[in-house]
């Protein structure tokens, strides 16, 4: 055995030396709240399975104030996910061609931004005319 | 040469991913924020008998079953790297956890839209 211990540079904190890391990981941890946000629909969905009186403990409960805290923070976190989802779009999906020259990045997350804020306004119609 | 599984769970984040960049910002704001605040939607946009409604609808069970599902393995895929990000190496146990946890999430939410008849 030798007493030698070699140096071994150590990982933590590694993504806070580089700006783009902070963007990579502000990025990915957006999906800690998508996974909330599922499970509190799912929440509500085995609610709903249970009856009137479990489902509207449900919706009672996402008055509370922390639940509207929570959201506030969840739907700013979704605004980021799909702002930074499109932005890496030009990088995620094959190189694409239109009349031979090659779709530039920029075009690619402008039309994903444009198609979603098309969608949401979409769901809000639609819910809006349901309702 | 052993097929890699990578491209199921790939898709699988990248559907997820694509559904809550798309529609994700106004599902949040209504189920979260409108509707509990009182806000714009009528008072009873998601009252029990309006989501019943849709659950018992086919097209409405997919729609539920899509966000929830699809919202699960696109966040089970990135926490699963994000885990080995922060130096969690344990790749089986990571894996279970992250992936069975989203798998569990769509059986619940698959049984429960079965169990609610029209």
């Amino acid at each position: 055995m030798s007493n030698r211990r070699p140096y071994v540079r150590s990982m933590d904190g590694w993504w806070k030396r580089d700006a783009y890391f902070v963007s990579y990981m502000a990025r990915e941890v957006t999906s800690v709240f998508v996974a909330a946000y599922a499970v509190v629909l799912l929440a509500g969905l085995v609610r709903l399975g249970q009856g009137e009186a479990a489902f509207n403990g449900w919706l009672q409960y996402l008055t509370t104030p922390w639940m509207k805290v929570f959201h506030l923070i969840v739907l700013a976190v979704f605004c980021y996910h799909t702002w930074s989802w499109f932005k890496i779009m030009p990088k995620t999906m094959p190189i694409m061609f239109v009349g031979g020259k090659r779709v530039q990045p920029g075009t690619i997350t402008g039309t994903g931004l444009a198609a979603a804020v098309v969608a949401c306004l979409a769901v809000l119609f639609i819910v809006g005319g349901v309702s | 040469m052993k097929r890699s599984n990578e491209p199921i769970f790939w898709s699988l984040f990248g559907a997820g991913g694509m559904l809550a960049a798309l529609i994700g910002p106004a599902l949040v704001f209504i189920t979260g924020i409108a509707v509990p605040f009182g806000l714009i939607f009528k008072p009873d946009t998601m009252s029990y008998a309006h989501m019943l409604a849709l659950s018992q609808n086919w097209a409405g069970k997919i729609f539920i079953l899509a966000v929830i599902a699809l919202f699960l393995w696109h966040a089970a895929h990135r926490i699963h790297i994000l885990l080995h990000d922060f130096g969690v190496h344990a790749v089986t146990a990571v894996r279970v956890l992250c992936y069975g946890g989203a798998f569990a999430g769509t059986v619940i939410a698959a049984y429960t839209l079965l169990m609610i008849k029209a």
